[in-house]
């Protein structure tokens, strides 16, 4: 646990554990509760996993992760043999508003969407946090692998990069506001995942070796694309035409593509169109429904704007600032210069040009292990 | 830690004179009470001592009552039981799951079914189940008491409609029993469903009350048990409790504890509409079962005041115990018009025997500071607070 976060768990305090039925929250539980303090666990009920199962060709079975009956019921367990209460908070309605509408509307607008960050700003670190207030909680702890601490010089709360960097989870905490993470608690943030699950097996957890998730929770299998066509189907609402052309970065059209959500900036399989050399997807155009394709080297570019800037280690940016910049989960961050390039709007220029920058992921600012803020790329 | 419990709608405790008449039938006698041998008529005499004292409680003939599982299968008995393909059943969009989702069933194998609207206040009105009558109607089946407000419903004059059609009539009772006087033939119903563990009896044991002559199509096939309308080996320490806690019941509601409950009912009322701005009681101004209150706390999400309470010490409930953790708001409290976000923020109280004078106090003390907290911590009391 990072050093401040320590300072402040010394005095028992009331901590309410979002779990969600993996290892990692429920370890969080057991060892908040072994270190003496009054603990609740709270499991959000955020989608139910039956709901599209079976339609336009969702699968029958229920396999998505999030919120089945299987997590809870593990959750459940745990809390049970941990000795401490715990209740199920239905917050379905909130996260189809803020998470599932926008994840289907950024995919038919041509943008490829993280979902895991809406429901870590609009739901984790909002509703929960409300909730946990509203029954006497003063601060939320999960299974995250971040740290949080407070920074005397500056003033600020800042979020910094785990012990672990395999697990590192801050690209999807960039939206955490100041009063968020003052109140929010990862005591996972100096673990590695092997010694997570020591612990997990130290404490008597029958869960310790499930495995972990990996997949968006509310898309079983992973197939998305199947996931938006029931959803919508579900609304009543018709797919919204996004068939177009293949268009090349030279402005040769190749072909007719069936929608423009079914494609993501840096594709190369799935194109439907056999050429000499390889095409990637350089560009979705969702106002003129094109995907643009081209060469691997059109895939690289050195600047991007970043909009809905969320900082957190400064209140400002005064002037350009060096730092390394995230722009998926799975990417190395990258040097870089950013400034402001408007109201609520940085621009991001890379020292290196970096491949397959993808409007509606998030473009996430360290210095160091330090997360500077980040935005949504536009 | 201290603990209030305010929740008796969703169960009550065994009280110790039924656990002690239970007791016996659990190891030392234990006879199944079919069998020919002394150890069968012992407890065969335990039953049928029950099944009088259940008779006693529901103005029937011992010989009417039929021993369930619970509520929810008399209910499901009695509604299986009697409609199939191409009758016409009437209920009311407020009954407990076991009846609305029983007729829904129905309604996928070819019957019709009516749902009647309540009004504000939760009540049946009688002339809508008088004009919802078709030729073909079979099953008119409404409750005596509603489960999350107390309401009463009008249930003897929606037996003269049914008398006169000819139809038959089903009350599920499972909320009034022990609560008000019950008298079948004054109601005028066909049957009349009750649930041990809401009166004190333990959980997994009920009754159907079924008017001599009517033939119910049975819900298991087995054993001639029951005369035939409940196969299965009697749960027999479950109905010696139900039958002890309705001996119990019919000798307080004789001495008129019901009004004690009533007025230790009424000071949690009042005491809260005192201390706490924009509550309002759900089902004011209709007759309600004496040991009930349900309050809408504008701008407070009910899920986190109840947790909230619970970990003060105080059980309460949303609503029905049947419906925690799902997304819909109250069927019963948007069917008397509260929209879905004033439902969610209804809390239901309900006491039981074993509630005292000192429990309201400390729900008293608990409830106003609960719900402060709630809306000040709630983004959309604060908003209202300011445009107003």
């Amino acid at each position: 646990m990072a050093k401040s976060q320590k300072r402040f768990m010394q005095t028992k305090n009331t901590i309410a554990v979002a779990m969600s039925g993996g290892v990692d929250s429920s370890t969080v539980a057991a060892m908040l509760r072994a270190e003496g303090h009054n603990v609740i666990g709270l499991t959000m009920q955020l989608w139910n996993q039956r709901r599209l199962s079976g339609k336009d060709g969702m699968p029958e079975s229920v396999q998505g992760r999030c919120c089945s009956l299987d997590d809870v019921y593990d959750a459940r367990r745990v809390a049970q043999q941990i000795g401490i209460p715990y209740y199920v908070v239905n917050h379905e309605e909130r996260f189809e508003r803020d998470v599932i509408r926008p994840f289907v509307e950024e995919y038919v607008s041509g943008r490829t969407p993280i979902p895991c960050s809406l429901c870590n700003n609009h739901l984790k670190f909002d509703q929960l946090l409300i909730v946990a207030q509203q029954i006497g909680a003063s601060s939320v702890a999960t299974g995250h692998y971040a740290r949080v601490a407070f920074d005397d010089a500056r003033g600020r709360w800042l979020l910094k990069r785990p012990a672990d960097a395999s697990k590192d989870q801050t690209y999807f905490l960039f939206g955490l506001t100041q009063d968020q993470l003052s109140r929010t608690i990862f005591p996972l943030g100096d673990m590695t995942k092997p010694e997570v699950r020591e612990l997990a097996r130290q404490h008597g957890l029958a869960l310790a070796e499930k495995p972990d998730s990996q997949e968006i929770c509310f898309v079983p299998g992973g197939d998305y694309k199947r996931f938006i066509d029931a959803y919508l189907a579900e609304q009543g609402e018709a797919l919204p035409d996004t068939a177009g052309e293949l268009v090349t970065t030279n402005g040769e059209v190749l072909g007719e593509h069936g929608g423009i959500h079914n494609f993501t900036v840096g594709q190369r399989k799935g194109l439907g169109v056999a050429t000499g050399s390889p095409l990637y997807v350089i560009q979705i155009s969702g106002a003129s429904k094109q995907v643009i394709v081209g060469g691997e080297d059109h895939l690289y570019s050195r600047t991007l704007h970043a909009r809905r800037v969320n900082l957190i280690a400064v209140d400002d940016l005064h002037e350009p600032m060096r730092v390394t910049v995230k722009i998926r989960h799975r990417h190395e961050p990258a040097a870089a210069v950013i400034e402001r390039a408007g109201e609520d709007e940085i621009l991001v220029t890379f020292d290196e040009p970096q491949r397959a920058i993808t409007p509606g992921q998030a473009a996430v600012f360290y210095d160091g292990d330090v997360v500077v803020g980040g935005g949504w790329i536009a | 830690m201290h603990r209030v419990y305010l929740d008796n709608n969703a169960t009550t405790p065994v009280l110790p004179e039924v656990f002690e008449a239970m007791r016996p039938y659990f190891s030392d006698q234990f006879g199944n009470a079919s069998s020919i041998h002394h150890h069968g008529q012992q407890t065969r005499a335990a039953v049928e001592d029950a099944r009088e004292s259940v008779a006693a409680l529901l103005g029937c003939r011992a010989s009417e009552i039929v021993f369930t599982s619970g509520g929810t299968e008399a209910d499901n008995l009695t509604i299986a039981g009697l409609v199939g393909a191409g009758d016409h059943v009437i209920t009311s969009s407020i009954e407990h799951h076991a009846v609305l989702l029983a007729c829904k069933r129905m309604g996928e194998i070819g019957a019709e079914v009516t749902v009647l609207p309540v009004d504000g206040r939760g009540l049946v009105d009688p002339d809508d189940v008088q004009r919802a009558l078709r030729p073909n109607t079979k099953l008119i089946s409404v409750m005596m008491a509603n489960n999350e407000t107390g309401v009463l419903q009008p249930v003897e004059e929606i037996g003269r409609i049914a008398a006169e059609a000819g139809v038959c009539f089903h009350t599920d009772a499972v909320q009034a029993a022990g609560k008000v006087e019950i008298d079948v033939r004054r109601i005028g119903c066909d049957a009349l469903s009750i649930s041990g563990h809401k009166i004190h009896a333990p959980q997994g044991v009920g009754a159907l009350c079924v008017r001599k002559g009517l033939r119910l199509q049975p819900l298991f096939y087995g054993g001639r048990h029951e005369r035939s309308r409940r196969a299965g080996t009697e749960n027999v320490p479950g109905i010696v409790g139900l039958g002890k806690a309705a001996e119990i019941a019919k000798e307080a509601l004789d001495r008129g504890d019901d009004k004690k409950m009533a007025a230790l009912r009424d000071r949690l009322q009042q005491g809260i509409l005192a201390q706490v701005e924009d509550a309002v009681v759900n089902g004011d101004g209709a007759a309600r079962v004496s040991n009930t209150c349900n309050i809408h706390f504008d701008h407070i999400d009910g899920e986190a005041m109840v947790i909230a309470l619970d970990l003060k010490g105080v059980a309460v409930s949303t609503g029905s115990a049947c419906s925690s953790g799902a997304i819909e708001p109250s069927h019963v409290l948007v069917a008397m018009g509260l929209r879905p976000d004033q439902a969610r923020a209804s809390i239901r109280f309900s006491l039981g025997k074993q509630t005292v004078a000192a429990d309201i106090d400390i729900a008293l003390a608990l409830v106003p500071e609960t719900v402060a907290r709630l809306r000040e911590l709630s983004p959309t009391y604060r908003k209202a607070a300011v445009s107003s």
